[in-house]
């Protein structure tokens, strides 16, 4: 990896991946492995990432309600999970945590839980039956998980869920991409894209220098700041942010088992405890109040965290379609400009490396993505 | 004098104590020189204040425990440290209920750390509670009471509060600056200020066999304070590089402006050699180990806990003079290269901080009034840059009376009239820094120490680490911290954040400031669940 | 200097070593002033008798335990080292509460200050 090497001239690779998270790197790697030569565009060390704020579940169970090819695709994600974290161990040595052994999402109240079974269900019916869930009730849930408190009413689990270690993700696929010859550049901001004849030329912007990179393929990947860049390659990406916090506890023995959507205990035995998609809409005060009412929340689906004590806390911006799911288009206008966004990169993480930088590189998939088209949000 | 009786009787009396006032013209986080000062300042021209410090009694760092020290001889620690008491004494009178200028006006909340300022300007604390048999105490828990010795305690929790403030002061100080050197975690290695903390709060000092090592005037002031107090140094190893005195020697003029200070610097070199302390200076090399030449480590092994590792402790310091390699038995080492702010609230605030390349530290950026880059928070004290404890009381006050002027309760003519003669004070004061920061500079292998020291403390990360994951040219500290933990653990980063900067712009080829550091999210300490969730209502 | 001290210098703790204060007691003025003021507080259920403005931390350090803690991810041992709240390694379990910071805590009458090893454990049952 080259620290920022400001250059008037113009640098070339064959395909820019713009935006450095996971999603961008789990491309890149994809496209590397496929033979390209990559170069990853990324911003600076203060950037708001998601990538390393994220809560890091590979999660399913629940997703996709109201689009099946959303379920569909998360699942295929989650069944490649397992090849993709292996093969990081076994090129880099970074374990990466990933435990799929299930998930829980706990419910406050018996309305709720309701709610949620019906979801499922209906989700199990859009699959044509393939979609395992079971529902628990308190005993259950605390058989599982024997410190659930009474508050809960119950919870679904899915069997498909899990979790991974999403910094130490992020680390092995960095250096597994600089293993294989791929490039990171700490650019700055990408401000313009322009596309030719042949290929396009992507302008960088750092501390009053440009940087200019010529490259046949050009994939944006930059969350926030594909809204800005799509347009420019004739896409159209209306992302908006949502800040979602986490917040971190000291290290504990071993005490949870599964992850929750809002609980997980990770393998260095932080506990982390974040806001779950649902619950933000509602919460648009101060960010004490926020992290008060994720801490509140939290309590009563644990009463044993009462007396935890908070480390650190965490806020990273969502990246958010008006309908919550991802785009992943080619343009038609000019071919060979990509995009890329979702706001579950840990989930899709797999997909990513996989079918979809097979997609980029052979124009063609199998993945149902006209599902995806960034168009939709148009009238 | 009885200080704690006094300072609780008067915040007991007042009936607005348990909380039915929550908001301040001034909030002062910090109970120092600077905070201290600023506070009887603000509320002689009639602002309604709180000072806010984390700590039981009110004193900062250098005035620690100043109402209550428990040592019998005042020689031992010098005019100096008890020239608090009239700081002390000035806030007494503020919070004093007969004060007809003051009454009521200043609001003092011991034991409170402020673990978040919000965008609106509320600040959040953390007080002690106790379950006190006495029921009085109890109803006002919450409130800023200070338990006097006579309750009993239960058992104590936590609770957090939140004030409104209509301008904040951030007098919170400096740390030492953290200094890793190979086996600094062993238990035995402490810093120098803790050990003279122990000295002025409870009258405890180390036993032989000790060592001081490091570099700067506190660390020949705390060796003169030991010696005084009779205990015995087997030696002092000052690191202070060669060739620094004539580095230093272009910033004389300005350090000729405060003869005294430069004077009491060469007494104390002088009281130290009278002493016939053993003194080896320009040291290089130091490290701490577990092991003296041909014995077995101390390992301390618990039957209890059979599969307990041994644990390792200090047993000997290792040093260079000249290249000459030498060893010292020695239980406990203390060391010291000097202070650094302590820009934890200050960088949860996001304000915009600069790198001062004499002190080789992060300061908040601020206007000769202290006023930060944001226009309702101040700064003042060691915490905005190190000057010291009397600069910290000077700026406390020309911060206290801007503020003022501010919300109105000075004209501008007053405000220049007021802060002219702590100006002039301060100028003194500052002057002699720039001499001292290039003399006492630590030694580059304090800065950037070698591959197999342990960098960050919480999560035992070494610098070799650091520089492997620099040298795949992450983009800064805060990749760093995602990549490999370092500054994630409960200090958040206090004890590695510089050491990792400096790190990364070595093997980047980078100024620190270029690198830049850690993004401080508040709680800027940790805080039970229940207690930020208690704040949902 | 007479150095008075104060805290029983060598408890007897389950180790292979003599473990011995590593810190002392100078004259105090409490003890001229208000004499016989001390309180009782516990370390791993030795009683240590202190003045009544010391923290937890300085309890450990005069007990003759020469360690507070062991760390959550290396085991290793960590004794107090800034004593002014900022390094986090005088985290103690006090009157039951796990890493609880013993240089920011006052002592206080009957205190039962332990020594930790490794992570905190927490359960509800
Ligand atoms: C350990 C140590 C020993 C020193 N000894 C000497 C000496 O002997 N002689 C000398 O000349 N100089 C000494 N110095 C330097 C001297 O302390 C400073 O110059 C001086 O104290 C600066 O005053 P201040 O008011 O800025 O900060 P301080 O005196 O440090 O006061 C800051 C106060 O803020 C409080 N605080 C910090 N964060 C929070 C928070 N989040 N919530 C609530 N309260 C908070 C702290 O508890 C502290 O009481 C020492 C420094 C240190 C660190
Ligand atoms: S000794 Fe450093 S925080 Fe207590």
């Amino acid at each position: 990896m080259q620290s920022s090497n400001p250059n008037t001239a113009t640098n070339t690779a064959e395909v820019a991946v713009i935006g450095g998270g996971i999603v961008g790197l789990a491309i890149a790697l994809g496209l590397t492995r496929n033979g390209h030569q990559v170069v990853v565009l990324d911003e600076s060390d203060i950037a708001l990432r998601a990538s390393q704020g994220n809560f890091g579940l590979v999660w399913v169970q629940g997703k996709g309600d109201t689009l099946p090819e959303y379920a569909a695709i998360s699942r295929q994600s989650a069944r490649l999970w397992r090849s993709l974290a292996d093969q990081l161990l076994d090129s880099t040595g970074i374990d990466i945590q990933l435990q799929q052994k299930g998930g829980l999402f706990f419910c406050l109240t018996e309305q709720e839980l309701n709610n949620r079974q019906q979801m499922l269900q209906q989700m199990q019916q859009a699959a044509g039956g393939d979609y395992p869930f079971q529902v628990l009730d308190l005993k259950q849930v605390q058989e599982l998980e024997p410190e659930a408190g009474p508050e809960v009413a119950g919870a679904t689990l899915g069997p498909e869920d899990g979790h991974v270690n999403p910094l130490l993700f992020y680390r092995a696929m960095t250096e597994q991409f600089l293993q294989s010859g791929g490039r990171i550049v700490h650019s700055g901001k990408t401000t313009d894209i322009k596309p030719l004849n042949q290929g396009f030329t992507v302008t960088c912007h750092d501390k009053g220098l440009d940087q200019k990179w010529h490259c046949d393929k050009v994939v944006l990947t930059a969350g926030l700041g594909n809204k800005e860049l799509a347009p420019m390659v004739g896409l159209h990406a209306p992302v908006e942010p949502n800040l979602g916090q986490v917040l971190i506890s000291e290290r504990l023995k071993p005490l949870l088992n599964y992850p929750t959507g809002h609980v997980r205990q990770t393998n260095e035995g932080t506990i982390q405890i974040g806001d779950s998609k649902e619950d933000v809409g509602f919460i648009t005060d101060t960010r004490i109040e926020v992290l008060a009412q994720i801490a509140n929340r939290a309590r009563k689906m644990y009463p044993v965290l009462n007396k935890v004590r908070l480390v650190r806390t965490w806020g990273a911006l969502r990246v958010m379609t008006p309908d919550g799911y991802p785009i992943y288009q080619e343009s038609t206008r000019h071919p060979g400009a990509y995009v890329v966004t979702c706001h579950s990169g840990v989930t899709l993480g797999a997909l990513h490396q996989g079918p979809i930088a097979d997609w980029i590189s052979h124009n063609k998939t199998e993945l149902p993505l006209e599902a995806f088209n960034g168009q939709r949000f148009n009238g | 004098m009885n200080t704690t009786a006094s300072l609780s009787i008067e915040t007991q009396q007042n009936p607005n104590a348990a909380g039915a006032q929550s908001s301040y013209d001034l909030v002062i986080i910090g109970a120092g020189p600077a905070g201290m000062s600023a506070a009887s300042t603000a509320c002689q021209h009639g602002l309604r204040v709180a000072l806010l410090d984390e700590q039981p009694n009110p004193g900062g760092q250098i005035y620690r425990a100043i109402g209550q020290t428990a040592l019998q001889d005042e020689k031992v620690l010098g005019p100096d440290y008890y020239a608090g008491r009239q700081l002390l004494a000035d806030l007494h009178q503020a919070l004093d209920s007969n004060n007809a200028v003051t009454q009521g006006l200043l609001h003092y909340f011991s034991g409170s750390m402020v673990w978040s300022i919000e965008q609106d300007q509320s600040v959040c604390f953390s007080q002690q509670t106790f379950a006190a048999t006495n029921s009085a105490d109890s109803e006002n828990s919450g409130s800023p009471v200070k338990q006097t010795s006579q309750t009993n305690p239960m058992a104590t929790s936590n609770t957090s509060r939140r004030i409104n403030a209509n301008k904040i002061l951030i007098a919170t100080g400096a740390m030492e600056r953290p200094v890793p050197f190979p086996g600094w975690t062993l238990p035995g290695v402490m810093t120098c200020g803790s050990a003279q903390i122990l000295l002025k709060q409870s009258a405890l000092a180390p036993k032989m066999p000790l060592v001081l090592a490091g570099s700067g005037p506190l660390l020949l002031l705390i060796a003169a304070q030991l010696h005084r107090a009779g205990v015995e140094i087997s030696a002092v190893l000052d690191t202070t590089p060669k060739g620094r005195y004539r580095k230093a020697l272009k910033y004389l003029p300005g350090a000729l402006k405060n003869l005294p200070l430069l004077k009491k610097g060469l007494e104390l070199l002088l009281e130290l050699k009278q002493a016939g302390i053993h003194y080896e200076k320009h040291v290089t090399g130091l490290k701490a180990l577990s092991c003296s030449d041909g014995q077995p480590s101390v390992k301390a092994f618990d039957p209890a806990k059979p599969d307990m590792q041994p644990i390792e402790l200090l047993q000997q310091v290792e040093y260079s003079v000249n290249g000459k390699i030498h060893h010292r038995p020695c239980q406990t080492l203390l060391v010291h290269q000097g202070v650094v702010p302590n820009v934890q609230l200050s960088r949860a605030l996001r304000l915009e901080h600069q790198w001062n390349t004499l002190q080789q530290c992060w300061a908040p950026e601020k206007n000769t009034w202290g006023r930060s880059s944001h226009a309702d928070i101040f700064i003042a004290g060691d915490g905005g840059g190190i000057a010291g404890a009397k600069a910290a009381e000077y700026q406390g006050r020309i911060a206290a009376l801007k503020i003022a002027q501010t919300l109105g309760y000075l004209t501008e003519d007053q405000l220049l009239k007021h802060a002219e003669p702590f100006r002039s004070l301060l100028d003194k004061q500052q002057a002699i820094r720039p001499f001292l920061d290039q003399l006492y500079q630590p030694a580059d292998e304090f800065l950037t120490p070698a591959d197999d020291t342990l960098v960050c403390r919480c999560e035992e990360v070494t610098a070799g680490e650091i520089r492997a994951i620099a040298a795949k040219g992450i983009a800064g500290p805060n990749q760093t911290k995602a990549f490999c933990r370092s500054g994630m653990g409960p200090c958040q980063g206090r004890m590695c954040g510089l050491t990792v900067s400096n790190l990364i712009a070595e093997v980047q080829g980078k100024t620190p400031e270029e690198v830049g550091y850690y993004q401080i999210r508040s709680p800027i300490k940790p805080l039970t669940l229940e207690e930020l969730a208690d704040l949902a209502q | 200097m007479d150095n008075v001290l104060t805290a029983k210098s060598a408890i007897s703790s389950p180790s292979d070593v003599k473990e011995v204060a590593t810190f002392k007691r100078l004259a105090t003025r409490t003890e001229t002033e208000q004499a016989g003021k001390t309180v009782t507080v516990y370390v791993d259920d030795q009683p240590v008798e202190m003045q009544p403005n010391d923290s937890a931390a300085a309890a450990v350090l005069t007990s003759g335990l020469r360690y507070g803690r062991t760390t959550t991810v290396g085991n290793s041992a960590r004794a107090p080292y800034c004593m002014m709240g900022v390094c986090f390694e005088c985290l103690l379990e006090i009157d039951g509460i796990e890493n609880v910071q013993g240089c920011m805590t006052t002592v206080q009458e009957g205190m039962r200050i332990k020594r930790q090893h490794q992570a905190r454990e927490l359960s509800g049952r």
